[in-house]
């Protein structure tokens, strides 16, 4: 590539009218684009010395073809001056710190107190601070006195009226007086006022020359009726031209000054909007059709303006999406990839002599037949495409030094995104796998760092072109590499759902398998090692328990010892006795107690087996791990059987008459509290209103039955209950779920408080005003099994509404904050030194974290686990 | 100011000290950097006013940290 200039800096300032004459190529006079022959108007808007958009023309200026020639500004004469809304904050701010005295013009502040601020200035100029700061100050402190400390002239209050004018006492000043006053400024002061004079000259603020961009940045397009419709900005320069003309034209003539004067707002009026289109104090510029003009502010500014939607936000290639759906089968790294999608995404490969005939083949086999290839790039930098060529030919001609696009294939690396990117596990590596169909497949256990699932997201493709780039997709981006989040140190990648029940059902006591469930097992995760000794055998068949089968897949020399997730949390841990195997010991890779949950590779859980696997044994380890662990509890989960359904919470007739009962004595106590409040005998809790302690008395009293009830409704569900074990085992749902279902779904609320708007004084008109009893403000003692009533399923609306409506505001608050931090952080950075600093440099923190250490390659926060070594090392207790 | 102000001796305030002039140099060197690449704290700031630290002056801080129980933090004193 040839790089015509290097640019070692840039400046950004105000453009003088000498500047703006000098960069253009000619005057613009007409107000016209083009004649009745689709020629563009000598001296027009389209002048051809502005530059070529049409294909076949060339620039009278460059004589370049369209596309090459950049354009050329041309530049408008404007009959009177007119102010840059752009620079109006500054103008005014210029205005109103010098003295109005013509012969002055210096800020409004004594000698000594300038010559401070010139200090101030000049000190943070040079330590790189907010030097802009010192300027309004001085602005702010000189834009109050009333007697210039100069010269002595009074001052009169210069107001600024939205959008471009300047009213000084009762008189409005024009933007030939405002110019005068720029101009009267000292050098000296103008810095001080925070203008650059190497850039900018305050009186530049205001236009006596408009440069007209060329053709290039407003673009004509021809419709297909051969109708030519013009740009808006064109649209808005024409309005401009001929205003302009119209005003010489009338101080040409002598006209009334009043005419002249209407002739000259509105001349600022089209200019302003010209600039920008939604200034507020004027009505938006508007199209014949009535649709509001995109002018140069708008084209830059917000989402789909050019920084956010073009600069930041650029369209790339070697990019697919499409639906995402999930495969077990294939390993957390990988990714199921459509032919089609690996038939259009390329790679280029270099030809040496050691794959010289592979790739022949490839081209040989074209664009079509997969796998084959799309380009052939000689080493002179022609690109053959290779749905055109023959392949044949170019295939023969192939020798080192040529480059081929070809497919993707199994192996290649690909970067792969859900949005919204909330973190950095929202973009990782995987490795391609070309399987049929039309989706992209992933592993179920990458879902939790994508947050996806497949009621038909769609995910993002990109393939890394370079080997520098494919290569530190694959060291740092990959799936395995990611394991453990930098967030909170554990897993965020893990089991979830069926690979949970599937391991405990395998896992638990009493879970014996014959020799061909056992190597059924151990086919479906694609192991075949050695079976270990069979536990029992009985009349001449031989079992294997489940953790046996699961201690195959666990590696040699792992040992820990910890609490799985159904751990009731006794008084006094029964330890390796524990009736429900929570206590869980392995010993060198087996085992020996207690049963696999949530608590041992859950994705976002404490995760203790995973945890221990990945830090110990590293990631590739932890990867082989996650999928056959994963394989194994499904297999287990499709050989035991695991379904279920609303008869899971079924309770025997006697338990819901006893539910009734807690409900009714509920209802009881609830009224005999509402009498003890009537009376006037309640006793108020410290920092309460009577009605407030009522209020929380009442709700401890039914959320009290609602527990009450729950645990006569757990008492019948046991652990051989499929609802239960799900809860229990941390895979899905929550006994509090269950309950709700099997029991009683409990009071409803909105904003914390039991319900109690809707009618007047009451929440329904189906219950006497004031009726502060538990079914009159939301109580639903019905299950969900059971069904609710007609005014329980109301109120229960009405607090399923508040928490839709909280989790959408939700969504969009906490996205905003984190767009904020995001701005806000993204330049820091940790140096090898262990500060975090900025871009400048400058430090933010001394030590990152204050203890310098990574959670993710932390051992629960600690740098060292010393508890895990020592067990490591005695072994055991 | 009245004893029972001094803010220097409220559980919530870390200490503050300026640094001696020789280990201000020992500091910009060991990170390699210029004072005003240190965070600021202003002169007005109660806790730099209590200890009396004037602008251009460099104060340590010591901190209790969640995480490494106690950590040393370091500010370029500015007017202000």
């Amino acid at each position: 590539m040839r790089i015509p200039k290097v640019i070692d800096g840039i400046d950004f300032g105000v453009m003088s009218p000498e500047d703006i004459r000098k960069m253009s190529v000619t005057k613009v006079i007409a107000a016209d684009t083009y004649d009745e022959d689709g020629y563009p108007i000598e001296r027009g808007l389209m002048d051809s010395r502005l530059g070529v958009v049409d294909p076949g023309l060339r620039c009278r200026t460059c004589g370049a073809r369209a596309g090459e020639c950049p354009g050329h500004f041309g530049h408008v004469e404007l009959a009177r001056q007119v102010i840059h809304v752009g620079y109006i904050d500054t103008v005014h701010d210029c205005l109103r710190a010098t003295c109005r005295n013509k012969n002055c013009g210096r800020i409004l502040l004594s000698t000594q107190k300038l010559e401070e601020f010139r200090k101030q200035l000049e000190d943070i100029k040079r330590n790189g601070g907010k030097w802009w700061e010192v300027s309004d100050q001085i602005v702010r402190s000189a834009a109050t006195v009333e007697k210039c400390p100069h010269c002595g002239e009074k001052q009169l209050r210069i107001k600024f009226e939205k959008p471009t004018t300047f009213m000084e006492g009762k008189n409005r000043l024009t933007s030939s007086d405002v110019r005068e006053r720029l101009e009267n400024i000292k050098d000296d002061d103008a810095l001080l006022l925070g203008i650059d004079l190497k850039v900018a000259r305050p009186e530049w603020m205001i236009l006596t020359v408009l440069p007209v961009p060329p053709v290039t940045v407003r673009p004509s397009i021809t419709l297909e009726s051969g109708v030519r419709s013009e740009d808006d900005l064109t649209h808005k320069l024409v309005d401009i031209i001929r205003i302009n003309q119209r005003l010489a034209e009338n101080i040409e003539a002598g006209a009334p000054h009043l005419i002249v004067e209407d002739l000259w707002e509105l001349l600022q009026y089209h200019v302003t909007t010209y600039f920008d289109n939604g200034v507020s104090g004027i009505p938006p510029a508007r199209h014949r059709s009535g649709r509001v003009l995109r002018t140069l502010a708008q084209r830059l500014r917000g989402k789909e303006g050019r920084f956010r939607g073009n600069l930041s936000g650029k369209r790339v290639d070697f990019s697919a999406r499409t639906v995402v759906s999930p495969d077990p089968n294939i390993s957390i790294n990988e990714i199921g990839f459509p032919e089609h999608i690996a038939q259009i995404l390329t790679i280029p490969v270099r030809v040496t002599e050691y794959n010289v005939e592979e790739l022949r083949n490839l081209v040989r086999r074209g664009t079509d037949i997969y796998p084959g290839a799309n380009n052939v790039i000689s080493p002179e930098g022609k690109r053959y495409d290779l749905r055109y060529a023959d392949r044949e030919e170019i295939a023969n001609k192939l020798e080192p030094g040529f480059i081929i696009e070809r497919h993707l294939k199994d192996g290649d690396i690909v970067i792969f995104n859900r949005q919204p990117s909330l973190h950095r596990m929202s973009i990782m590596a995987h490795e391609v796998r070309v399987l049929p169909g039309r989706t992209f497949r992933l592993n179920l256990c990458v879902c939790p760092p994508y947050n996806a699932d497949f009621d038909g997201d769609e995910m993002n493709v990109h393939a890394p072109q370079s080997e520098e780039a494919q290569a530190e997709a694959r060291i740092l981006m990959r799936v395995q590499e990611q394991i453990l989040s930098p967030r909170f140190g554990g897993p965020i990648i893990g089991g979830i759902q069926d690979h949970i029940t599937g391991a405990y059902m395998l896992t638990r006591k009493g879970t014996l398998l014959t020799r061909e469930q056992t190597q059924q097992l151990l086919a479906y995760v694609g192991v075949f090692p050695e079976l270990p000794k069979p536990v029992v055998r009985e009349k001449g068949t031989e079992y294997w328990t489940g953790k046996q089968i699961f201690s195959m897949l666990l590696p040699k020399g792992l040992s820990t010892t910890f609490k799985a997730k159904v751990c009731e949390n006794c008084a006094r841990c029964k330890e390796e006795d524990c009736e429900i195997d929570a206590y869980v010991v392995i010993r060198d890779g087996q085992l020996l107690n207690g049963v696999i949950d949530a608590r041992s590779y859950k994705a976002l859980d404490r995760c203790e087996i995973l945890d221990r696997i990945v830090k110990d044994y590293g990631t590739t380890a932890a990867r082989e791990f996650l999928d056959r662990v994963t394989r194994l509890s499904i297999a287990a989960a499709v050989m035991f059987g695991f379904t279920t359904s609303i008869d899971d919470e079924d309770i025997p007739p006697e338990a819901k008459e006893r539910i009734s009962e807690i409900m009714d004595k509920a209802r009881e106590r609830v009224n005999k509290l509402i009498e003890v409040y009537n009376a006037g005998e309640l006793e108020p809790l410290p920092g309460r209103s009577l009605r407030e302690t009522l209020e929380m008395k009442i709700m401890e009293v039914l959320a009290e039955s609602r527990d009450s009830a729950g645990t006569i409704a757990e008492k019948h569900l046991g652990l051989d209950n499929h609802a239960v074990i799900m809860a229990r085992t941390g895979a899905r749902g929550s006994m509090l779920n269950l309950t709700q279902m099997a029991a009683c779904v409990g009071q409803q609320s909105v904003r914390g408080e039991r319900l109690s708007r809707g009618y007047r004084r009451r929440t329904l008109p189906h219950y006497k005003p004031d009726d502060l009893g538990a079914n009159a403000r939301g109580f639903v003692s019905s299950s969900y099994k059971s069904g609710l009533g007609p005014l329980e399923f109301f109120f229960h609306a009405m607090g399923g509404r508040e928490g839709l409506v909280d989790t959408a505001v939700r969504t969009a608050q906490s996205g905003y904050m984190q767009r904020r931090l995001i701005n806000a952080l993204q330049d820091l950075r940790v140096e090898y030194d262990g500060t975090v600093r900025d871009d400048r440099g400058a430090i933010v923190q001394f030590t990152y974290g204050e203890d310098g250490v990574d959670p993710a390659r932390s051992d629960k926060g600690k740098a060292v686990n010393v508890e895990k070594l020592i067990e490591r090392i005695i072994g055991g207790k | 100011m009245p004893e029972e102000l001094n803010i220097g001796r409220h559980v919530l305030v870390p200490k503050h000290e300026i640094l001696p002039k020789g280990k201000v140099d020992e500091l910009l060197e060991r990170y390699k950097i210029s004072p005003h690449q240190l965070p600021l704290i202003m002169s007005s700031d109660p806790a730099a006013k209590e200890i009396g630290a004037k602008p251009g002056d460099v104060l340590k801080i010591t901190r209790d940290s969640q995480t490494a129980g106690e950590a040393v933090f370091y500010r370029h004193v500015v007017k202000g």
